[in-house]
């Protein structure tokens, strides 16, 4: 029992340099004077400079923003909806189909469910004439989809760990069951509800398959135009790039982790004076 | 109203069927519909038309060339087999690399815990792409790293066998080792989850009883770890399996994988009915034998 540790410590140290070598080697060679991305030239930042310039780029991460936070929110509403009715609907008519089309884009691969959103624009394009052209509205409309049943299986997770006898108490009590939804219900499952739409708003602003296949001229997010820069090498402005969002979501990260554990500690301290007060 | 009373608010009428129906609609006619449509696809003709199929007027109104094809076609038959040697070589080593780690932070003081925990989640926060990215540099001709293995690779082995760098990018063990990289924290995860549960108890036990620790490990932690092992293998294997961005960007196009053959099907050879074909073929053959694998197992292993 002694010894494992310092084996266990020595695998965790070399899993942490395999995780974090190649993003710090990354940000080091964003302040690369040379053009050759991996050969060292001296110190610079000009990189950042002509990416601030760069008009595709900001376009591209306006683009990316607007659909990642229009598919999140939609895609919660939906997911939620499908987590509390998997969570409390005992049975419904097709209730294993439903549940079936909420795990199967989980496990999908993603390039056939890129060839399957295209193939299906594309024929109804045929068949209604409609979406015209495919971009902003049929990459909004893939994300949606796809990331939905990522907040479904957080919400619905917490749902069924969510004590029950609450909404009933309440019921019996006399609310009406809107009342009950939005007094009892949402605020226990919020929490839940927050952390689906972050991982939707990342899924959707991370993607880069099922988006290349259903966008079309004009919509290029962030994801596809580094994907078509990184295709041909390795690049210096991209390293710019990449550190900024890598500082950005540390920061973020960070950030909500403090936020997260403060109101952890008030909710215990809450709950103790609540205890307090009942003794 | 005793009804009502046992399944709550949600089951008035009215609420159910909009909680129900909105995401049950919107996923049949955004997934369900275009995989059905993938599905009959994968039996059309191609034509040199636009959209570029029939379902031919002649007499075997399905074709079922494609999947002829799937099965006869060496390209796609090798195709399968590098997908599958590539994600079972991730999948093992993200399990080596993958089960000390977790243990060490099941081991680990609690306080320094979560934070280490934040550190395997972190980079699955940033971008996928960058991080595939992040080892192009790492493992390109000039890199530092590349020169400090070709360095190390010249003193280990005799002269003759001396290299000027070591050919690393656009091959089999780039792909491997960047899919090891990104899918990582998919084995840690489950791992961690299933390690924490355990009750140390039985490991003093054993130990008291006069076992090594290394009895211990075999006897009593990995067997209980089972269920962790093979979710986490298979949150690696499957979407390895169906990769397309890390074979596309550091991988070798002239054994490629599937992933990539049936977007190059779709997009280059403008043939949708084989990409469908082959695509369907990659969840007969691959996704769902994991699936129902995992599936069984998880139960046998609740079951004792």
């Amino acid at each position: 029992m002694n010894r494992r540790p310092v084996f266990l410590i020595t695998m965790l140290c070399f899993g942490f340099a395999f995780f974090y070598i190649p993003i710090l080697s990354m940000i080091v060679y964003s302040f690369n004077e040379s053009r050759l991305a991996t050969v060292w030239g001296g110190f610079s930042t000009k990189w950042y400079v002509s990416l601030f310039s760069n008009r595709q780029v900001i376009a591209a991460l306006i683009l990316s923003l607007k659909i990642a936070l229009i598919s999140a929110t939609v895609a919660t509403i939906l997911g939620t909806m499908a987590g509390i009715a998997l969570a409390r609907f005992r049975k419904f008519r097709g209730r294993v189909l439903f549940s079936g089309l909420v795990t199967a884009p989980l496990i999908m691969p993603e390039v056939i469910t890129g060839i399957s959103s295209l193939m299906f624009f594309i024929l109804l394009a045929d068949w209604i004439g409609w979406p015209g052209q495919r971009g902003f509205t049929t990459v909004t409309l893939a994300h949606i989809t796809f990331s939905m049943v990522f907040v479904t299986t957080v919400v619905q997770s917490r749902m069924v760990q969510a004590d029950q006898a609450i909404e009933e108490a309440a019921m019996d009590l006399g609310s009406r069951p809107w009342q009950v939804l939005f007094d009892v219900t949402l605020p226990v499952i919020f929490p839940a509800i927050m952390s689906g739409w972050l991982l939707a708003f990342t899924i959707s602003l991370d993607d880069v398959v099922i988006t290349a296949f259903t966008t079309g001229p004009g919509a290029t997010t962030l994801p596809l135009l580094i994907w078509s820069k990184v295709k041909l090498g390795v690049t210096p402005d991209v390293n710019a790039l990449a550190t900024l969002m890598v500082l950005v979501v540390g920061l973020g990260v960070v950030l909500a982790g403090i936020l997260m554990s403060r109101a952890d500690r008030r909710r215990d301290a809450d709950a103790r004076l609540a205890y307090q007060a009942n003794e | 109203m005793s009804k009502a009373y046992k399944t709550g608010w949600f089951d008035r009428k009215g609420w159910s069927d909009i909680i129900i129906g909105l995401p049950y609609v919107w996923l049949v006619a955004l997934f369900l519909l275009p995989f059905l449509i993938v599905v009959a696809m994968s039996v059309a003709t191609k034509t040199p038309t636009a959209p570029p199929f029939s379902f031919g007027g002649d007499y075997p109104l399905l074709n079922w060339e494609g999947y002829e094809r799937v099965f006869s076609d060496g390209l796609y038959l090798r195709a399968f087999l590098t997908s599958v040697v590539n994600a079972a070589a991730a999948m093992l080593l993200c399990l080596i690399v993958g089960y000390p780690m977790a243990l060490g932070l099941v081991r680990v003081a609690p306080a320094w815990r979560n934070i280490l925990l934040m550190l395997v989640i972190l980079p699955f926060w940033t971008s996928f792409l960058l991080r595939v990215y992040a080892w192009m540099g790492l493992m390109g001709k000039n890199s530092w790293f590349n020169k400090l293995l070709t360095d190390w690779w010249n003193f280990v082995v005799p002269v003759d066998w001396a290299v000027n760098s070591i050919p690393m990018m656009h091959t089999n063990f780039a792909v491997v080792l960047v899919m090891v990289y990104t899918y990582l924290p998919f084995m840690i995860l489950p791992l961690y989850a299933s390690l924490e549960r355990l009750d140390t108890t039985l490991d003093e036990a054993a130990l008291d009883l006069g076992s090594r620790p290394h009895q211990v490990f075999f006897d009593i932690t990995l067997p209980q770890s089972v269920p962790g092992i093979i979710a986490g293998g298979m949150l690696v294997f499957i979407p390895a399996a169906g990769e397309l961005v890390i074979p596309t960007l550091v991988g070798n196009s002239a054994s490629p994988m599937i992933g990539r053959v049936i977007s190059d099907e779709f997009n280059q050879a403008r043939d949708w009915p084989m990409a469908s074909a082959v695509a369907v073929a990659l969840l007969v053959l691959m996704v769902v034998p994991t699936m129902l694998y995992s599936h069984f197992q998880a139960k046998s292993g609740g079951a004792k």
